[in-house]
């Protein structure tokens, strides 16, 4: 289960990323921050977002058009 | 990540930024690269000079200009029409790409220019404006929104000196 979830459905880049970063910052580490996003770019943007910032992408996944990502805060 | 670059000295997750235009299209990759890199840890500095500079004024009216952009092409009654660089001499048609631009902006969820400004201060995104384009085109540093820094270019070398990626837009 998350801690938290993000739901930005609609927006477009790079406003997922910079949503995400910012509940990030509210989260503890260890912390799971799940993210709703419609564009078909943020599957590449958050594994990079994660390989970048060292935040673990535990789990994505897409249905009907949603993408669900699981990141865990690292530091 | 936030280790140093030996070979060089300098610290990898560091960014510049050039801006040199000022219009509605081409204010975007500036300050979404900026926001970005900030998001991802990185320190960002952005010099905003020549018509890049109106994107620091307190109040933003960012139009787009078909001129000189031939590969515009706007969705259109479902294809893409073009801009003949000829329409631009017409009055009112580039308030009304403007204006169509603005539309698809919203339409699209794509963040608007003042939004992503605001998260650029607030990811503490270094702002220096010129001072030689604040002379040249007759602005004051209270036209311009607060928290930036006033420089030229010898300010600009030397953080471009100090940052690992240096981008010219």
């Amino acid at each position: 289960m998350a801690d938290q979830v993000l739901d930005a459905k609609g927006l477009n880049c790079p406003l997922p990323i910079l949503k995400a970063k910012k509940a990030l910052k509210t989260l503890e580490s260890g912390q799971v921050l799940e993210v709703l996003s419609t564009d078909p770019g943020s599957v590449a943007d958050f594994s990079a977002f994660c390989r970048t910032t060292g935040n673990e992408l535990v789990e994505q996944s897409e249905a009907n058009g949603i993408y669900t990502y699981l990141i865990r805060k690292s530091a | 990540m936030s280790s140093t670059d030996l070979s060089s000295g300098i610290n990898p997750n560091t960014m510049s930024i050039i801006v040199t235009k000022g219009t509605l299209d081409w204010a975007y990759p500036p300050f979404i690269l900026a926001t970005t890199a900030a998001a991802m840890g990185l320190q960002v500095t952005m010099f905003f000079t020549f018509y890049g500079l109106t994107l620091l004024q307190k109040n933003l009216s960012l139009q787009i200009s078909s001129l000189g952009n031939p590969a515009m092409k706007m969705p259109m009654m479902g294809m893409h029409m073009g801009m003949p660089n000829i329409v631009s001499a017409i009055p009112g048609v580039d308030a009304a790409a403007t204006t169509m631009m603005k539309n698809l902006i919203k339409k699209k969820g794509v963040a608007s220019i003042p939004e992503l400004r605001d998260l650029a201060v607030e990811a503490d995104v270094r702002l220096i404006a010129c001072q030689m384009t604040l002379d040249l085109f007759e602005y004051s540093k209270d036209d311009l929104i607060d928290g930036i820094e006033i420089g030229g270019a010898a300010t600009y070398i030397e953080v471009a000196t100090q940052s690992h990626i240096n981008l010219f837009i």
